[in-house]
């Protein structure tokens, strides 16, 4: 644990002493050559040679068609994954150096995330899903539901509190999630096709609700094949066959 | 709120600066490793069990069930046998019947002696002591009429016993009617007889209301009392019991079968050493006795017997419930990979989501316990008023049962645990879509 610590340490260090650019934020996701190859029978490279950066309070478009490698992408961006070869930061930090334990406290900490199925317990109500996000990062228990409400507050949901999610419309279940990711004020809202479940007056509203997220400073990466969806992004990278192209 | 101006949480910075994690004194707030505390852990589990309750009270059920029937045969084997030893206690261990070795019978003459009431009726703890022996009447039969009537069969085959005075105490012989014969009887080898009762009813004599006789071949012998029952012996109540001076002339009875003693509670140890030197200090070992072992032996060994039943019977009890507990949280895991997997992305190490599961399954097994203590408690206590008995129960099963069910639980739950934290959380979220 020490020598990993370490070598956190310094390599803080090293991004600490680059020069700061004031006009170009800190990336929050630096991918340098990442390749995500699946040691299938015939192996699979999903993701190949990707590079890219995503800096603090961008918003982040991944578009791809199916099969194009976004969730691939995705779940290395957000740690569930580990990737093959190349190297990938996170806030400065090499996460291919972190234990299971300490990706763990990455994931928790660090990202938001959000699913295109929402998946929120069916059986817990609306409070305790988000207050759900609190619990593997050991949150103050005596603030958390307070916490968890000003969540709910944030996305509209307020008078929803007791509620099961199951009595929820599709878009008020996004926006639980996104409740639940908004909890530990992460450094990246991760998300995976969070319109994809929804029309397009309940999408247009939580699209709304991440331009307001990304107005106070929120960074955000969202994988989507809805290049409507996509428009609403500030930058929009392209993914095909694993490969990735700057759009915008 | 800006997110560019984050902040960390004052506990978890009071955390870091702990002995625990000094290691991570200089590390990141953002790299720190999850963790999770135990009332969290606790709360999770309970939610995690309460989300499917009728499943969950279903399988909590078979453990109730289970170790109800653990506490139940131990609490009804425990009050069970404590009235079976304390009717041995009652009757069997007042008991010594001494016989000569049949290599005695053969070689000695007069194995036992004619005057071993008297000898071992000095003896201390001796209550009462009598001869028996069988008496041979060839192929003679008994009637109770000196008619032979073809139309109405009267003459049966019975055993006839020779007997002393004090054999009737000693089998704790109850009377009908009439009296029993007493030594003087034996002595003029007069042709007396007392009837067992089935030997009473075949001869067509129920009562003795007036002076009644018997042929034994063509001897007579008048009836001088009935039984009633014996407790011990059972043998006389179909017998024809008749004294044993008479028998010695009229069927040459040569020596006394066995000898039968009746002991005073917990003399029977003693005596059992004793009487083969009061009755053959030259050849003591051309006896054989026949005492009851030490009622603190019997209860040892029914207490072994029944321990034995109970061990067998709550294996396959707690088996069954393991199994189901097993099962149960098995379907569960899969049930619930989905959560696993949103677990796995907002924190959960592979140890968080086993404990979890492990939590749930001992918990399942600790209220299976709490329950199946309870109801068989309820069994035992309501048996044992419906027989009228007293419910014993070993204090110790009631709270011991909880602690077996959480570790049956704890047991059962490992591998569907093991199981659940091998979930890759992305392989956990892309099933639970």
């Amino acid at each position: 644990m020490v020598p990993t610590v370490l070598v956190l340490r310094q390599q803080k260090c090293l991004v600490a002493e680059a020069p700061v650019n004031v006009a170009d934020p800190p990336p929050v996701v630096e991918l340098d050559h990442v390749t995500k190859r699946f040691e299938t029978d015939p192996p699979i490279a999903a993701i190949t040679d990707v590079s890219f950066s995503i800096r603090e309070g961008e918003w982040v478009a991944i578009v791809g068609p199916s099969g194009s490698g976004k969730s691939t992408l995705l779940n290395v961006i957000g740690c569930l994954d580990t990737h093959t070869s190349g190297s990938y930061r996170f806030d400065g930090f090499d996460v291919a150096a972190l234990s299971d334990r300490q990706r763990a406290g990455l994931r928790s900490r660090g990202i938001g995330f959000v699913f295109q199925s929402f998946n929120l317990l069916a059986h817990r109500s609306v409070v305790d899903n988000v207050a759900l996000a609190d619990v593997y990062r050991r949150g103050p228990r005596r603030t958390r539901f307070a916490r968890a409400e000003a969540a709910l507050g944030r996305v509209g949901l307020s008078h929803r509190i007791g509620f099961l999610p199951t009595r929820l419309s599709g878009g008020e279940r996004q926006r639980v999630a996104i409740a639940r990711a908004l909890m530990g004020t992460p450094r990246l809202l991760l998300c995976d096709e969070p319109t994809g479940n929804l029309d397009s007056t309940t999408s247009d509203s939580v699209l709304n609700l991440f331009g307001d997220l990304h107005q106070q400073g929120m960074t955000i990466a969202m994988i989507t094949h809805d290049l409507t969806v996509a428009t609403r992004a500030q930058r929009r990278v392209r993914i095909t066959d694993g490969r990735l192209t700057e759009e915008r | 709120m800006d997110y560019r101006n984050l902040e960390h949480t004052p506990r978890l910075n009071a955390r870091r600066s702990s002995s625990r994690f000094r290691s991570l004194r200089h590390q990141p707030l953002i790299m720190a490793p999850s963790g999770m505390s135990t009332r969290d852990l606790v709360v999770e589990a309970a939610a995690g069990l309460f989300a499917r309750p009728g499943r969950m009270i279903l399988t909590v059920l078979g453990t109730v069930f289970g170790l109800g029937a653990l506490v139940a045969t131990l609490g009804l084997s425990r009050t069970a046998g404590n009235r079976i030893v304390g009717r041995f206690d009652e009757l069997a261990a007042t008991e010594i019947v001494v016989s000569p070795k049949p290599a005695a019978v053969s070689t000695a003459i007069g194995a036992l002696p004619w005057d071993a009431p008297q000898r071992l009726g000095r003896l201390n703890g001796v209550v009462a002591v009598g001869n028996l022996s069988t008496v041979n009447i060839d192929k003679r039969l008994i009637a109770s009429s000196g008619v032979n009537d073809p139309n109405n069969q009267r003459n049966f085959k019975l055993t006839v016993a020779a007997a002393t005075a004090g054999l009737f105490r000693a089998v704790r012989a109850d009377l009908d009617s009439g009296t029993l014969f007493n030594i003087a009887h034996s002595d003029r080898a007069e042709r007396v007889a007392v009837l067992g009762p089935s030997a009473a009813q075949r001869l067509g004599i129920p009562h003795l209301n007036e002076p009644t006789a018997i042929m034994i071949g063509d001897d007579v012998f008048v009836i001088v009392g009935i039984l009633n029952a014996v407790q011990r012996q059972p043998e006389l109540l179909g017998a024809v019991i008749i004294p044993e001076g008479t028998a010695r002339r009229y069927y040459r009875l040569t020596n006394p079968g066995s000898v039968v003693i009746e002991t005073r509670i917990g003399a029977t140890g003693l005596l059992a050493n004793q009487v083969a030197f009061a009755l053959r200090p030259d050849n003591p070992r051309a006896l054989k006795i026949v005492s009851p072992p030490e009622p603190q032996r019997v209860r040892d060994a029914v207490k072994n017997d029944l321990n034995l039943l109970f061990l067998i019977l709550g294996g396959v009890s707690l088996l069954v419930g393991a199994i189901g507990i097993a099962n149960v949280t098995l379907v569960s895991v899969i049930e619930r990979t989905g959560e696993i997997g949103l677990r796995r992305a907002i924190g959960a190490t592979r140890r968080h989501i086993a404990r979890q599961f492990l939590v749930e399954s001992t918990a399942m097994g600790f209220v299976g316990g709490v329950m199946g203590a309870s109801l068989g408690t309820l069994v035992v206590v309501g048996v044992a008023a419906y027989q009228n008995w007293t419910p014993v129960l070993d204090p110790v099963a009631p709270f011991l049962a909880p602690v077996v069910g959480g570790f049956t639980g704890l047991i059962a739950g490992t591998y569907p645990a093991i199981r659940a934290s091998r979930l890759a959380p992305v392989d956990a979220l892309r099933a639970g879509t």
